[in-house]
């Protein structure tokens, strides 16, 4: 009896497991069937759930077209800048926590610039950026994406760095190493986990900025959220090469999370409860 | 192995004076007990020696060298924290091995000074292990590895057995002496407990509000404790304070309850007046018949198993024995104590022995 009420109970939590993968998976299920699809199938009704062939005509067109250089630039973008916010963030977090300069409040005021929209701040970003020559440059983006995400940065790493007891750093000193060397080899090793959360969340906000990319950039470095409305055209919208487009974009992210998971939850989970 | 000495070390967090004027000499070799109520100064006197506190005036002087404004790491000293500080990534030998690996000593050493400090704390067993995977003694004894594998001037140790539980602790008090006289260092050690400070020490400075109030062997500070303070934090039971009044012509003491014990007028205070009377539960006896005495009413009998401790009340005084276990002594009952003055102390209305 036990045995078959334990069964059903299982069984239960498979299905309700599967029906919630089934709802997030579908999305990227979708994209990537349309990436492949032929566009008589794209615009079948009732639609076409497995596409009959594999079209790759979407993909080609992008490489023969040089538009997938967009990846690579995204990538650079949200790389550079969130190594830069990373090592930036951790020594600002540091200070922070262990000298305390402008007490409680300083940390309140780093977090309130992020909330602000980031609408209000583009079109004065766009100015001073003209007038420093830096629209449609790496530096531009780089520059942009770092400092917008050193306050999360900040934020998030003063409450990973809160939880490490200070008697390790002083140990540490005492031994021999200096402050630099503590923060290298004692506070990052402790916060580990929150540091690798903090750096995929900060990739992330950086791969999928579409405002500032929008706005800062004309043809050098189109980051691929900017390409892929360039497939929305007035006449046709070529709906494959916006799936293909956007899987290259999806692949990096969800490889990163795959690679990453471990730290991810437990980061999340340790962030959230220390403040 | 060096002496240390600080000179006028002065301490101040914004209002509050942590520590005032102190001044002391450790000589090298030697096994020092920093004690005193929380508050007192002693961890901060400690941080201020290894460099991790900031103090506002004074010299602290190593081995010659005044590494007053040097940093941590170039004052040559190792340190044993109370929360045993150790990296839970790394494995037990990385941790022992960390302080080494930071002042860039070769491999081969490493494992050497590794090894030998493993074996001389008997934590050989557990070199792969995390943190995680000890005990709270085995942890303390990696902690205490951690230190004595370098060649440090001076060790110093921040209430290392605190967290341990009664009978680990007496284990360790027993290994760290046996440590101490093998290795032959300096020693500097804070601790709130007096047992620890009283079973360790070559010498004891008991400190009070930042200052030295007195500073000995661990006996003198026992048996001639300076003021009050000093006789009331060693010993446990702590030492009975009775207000008495001493009639030196007569050589008679005076309870408040008006009993009168006649003495033979040695270590009773050589001017008639009033004083605070310092007896030791041990230094009472039950009387014997026809000897002076004070008669007192029997509160609550305490067997410990070797002794019997007794609290009694004289008038409105309370006073605890310590008895022999078959006294035969119980609740309820007035007895009668003889109590010698030699080796009892007196101090005056200041708190001072005189």
């Amino acid at each position: 009896m036990r045995r078959w009420e334990n069964g059903w109970r299982l069984a239960l939590r498979l299905v309700l497991a599967l029906v919630a993968v089934g709802f997030f998976a579908f999305p990227i299920y979708w994209l990537a069937a349309i990436s492949i699809k032929s566009p008589e199938e794209i615009f079948a009704y009732p639609p076409v759930w497995i596409p009959s062939g594999i079209n790759l005509s979407g993909y080609v067109a992008l490489f023969r077209n040089g538009d997938v250089w967009a990846v690579w630039n995204s990538l650079v973008t949200a790389s550079v800048s969130t190594v830069l916010a990373m090592i930036l963030g951790t020594l600002a977090a540091y200070g922070i926590v262990r000298y305390r300069p402008g007490g409680e409040n300083l940390t309140i005021w780093i977090i309130s610039q992020r909330m602000i929209p980031p609408i209000c701040v583009a079109f004065p970003i766009f100015l001073l950026f003209v007038s420093l020559g830096l629209v449609d440059t790496f530096v531009g983006l780089i520059v942009l994406y770092t400092a917008f995400n050193l306050p999360y940065v900040i934020w998030m790493m003063r409450g990973y760095i809160q939880d490490i007891p200070p008697e390790l750093e002083q140990s540490a000193l005492v031994d021999g190493l200096s402050r630099w060397a503590v923060i290298t080899k004692v506070v990052i090793p402790m916060a580990r986990g929150g540091f690798f959360a903090t750096a995929v969340f900060t990739f992330i906000f950086a791969w999928n900025d579409f405002l500032f990319a929008l706005v800062l950039t004309r043809s050098e470095v189109v980051t691929y959220p900017v390409q892929v409305t360039g497939y929305f055209g007035s006449q046709s919208t070529f709906w494959s090469q916006i799936g293909a487009m956007s899987m290259l974009g999806v692949l990096p992210m969800m490889l990163v999370v795959a690679t990453m998971q471990r730290f991810i939850v437990r980061g999340m989970s340790m962030g959230a409860v220390k403040g | 192995m060096a002496d240390l000495q600080l000179v006028n070390i002065d301490k101040h967090y914004g209002a509050v004076h942590a520590v005032r004027d102190v001044s002391l000499k450790v000589e090298s070799g030697a096994f020092v007990v920093l004690v005193g109520p929380s508050g007192c100064g002693k961890s901060t006197l400690l941080r201020a020696i290894a460099g991790l506190e900031d103090i506002t005036s004074g010299d602290i002087i190593i081995d010659g060298r005044n590494v007053t404004r040097l940093a941590p790491r170039a004052r040559n000293v190792a340190m044993v924290f109370q929360s045993y500080a150790l990296y839970p990534y790394l494995t037990v030998f990385e941790n022992i091995a960390f302080g080494l690996r930071a002042r860039g000593e070769t491999e081969a050493a490493i494992r050497d000074r590794v090894n030998w400090a493993a074996d001389t704390l008997s934590i050989t067993d557990y070199l792969n292990r995390h943190p995680r995977e000890l005990s709270g003694g085995q942890r303390q004894r990696v902690a205490i590895g951690r230190a004595i594998v370098r060649e440090a001037d001076v060790y110093l140790f921040d209430e290392p057995l605190s967290n341990l539980d009664a009978k680990l602790r007496d284990g360790m008090r027993e290994e760290l002496k046996r440590l101490h006289a093998r290795l032959g260092r300096t020693f500097v050690y804070v601790t709130h407990d007096q047992v620890e400070a009283m079973t360790l020490a070559d010498r004891i400075i008991l400190l009070r509000d930042g200052v030295i109030e007195q500073d000995g062997t661990p006996l003198d500070l026992f048996e001639r404790p300076e003021t009050r303070f000093v006789a009331g934090f060693l010993g446990s039971p702590p030492m009975n304070m009775l207000d008495v009044t001493v009639e030196q012509a007569d050589g008679i003491v005076r309870l408040e309850d008006g009993q009168m014990l006649p003495t033979d007028g040695l270590g009773i205070p050589k001017e008639t007046g009033h004083y605070t009377w310092g007896i030791r539960p041990e230094q009472m006896r039950l009387a014997q018949k026809g000897e002076p005495h004070i008669k007192v009413a029997v509160d609550v009998v305490q067997p410990t198993g070797s002794k019997l401790l007794a609290t009694t009340i004289a008038g409105r005084q309370k006073l605890t024995v310590e008895l022999d276990a078959h006294s035969g002594v119980d609740a309820g009952q007035t007895i009668t104590l003889a109590v010698s003055t030699t080796r009892t102390v007196f101090f005056d209305s200041d708190g001072r022995r005189v």
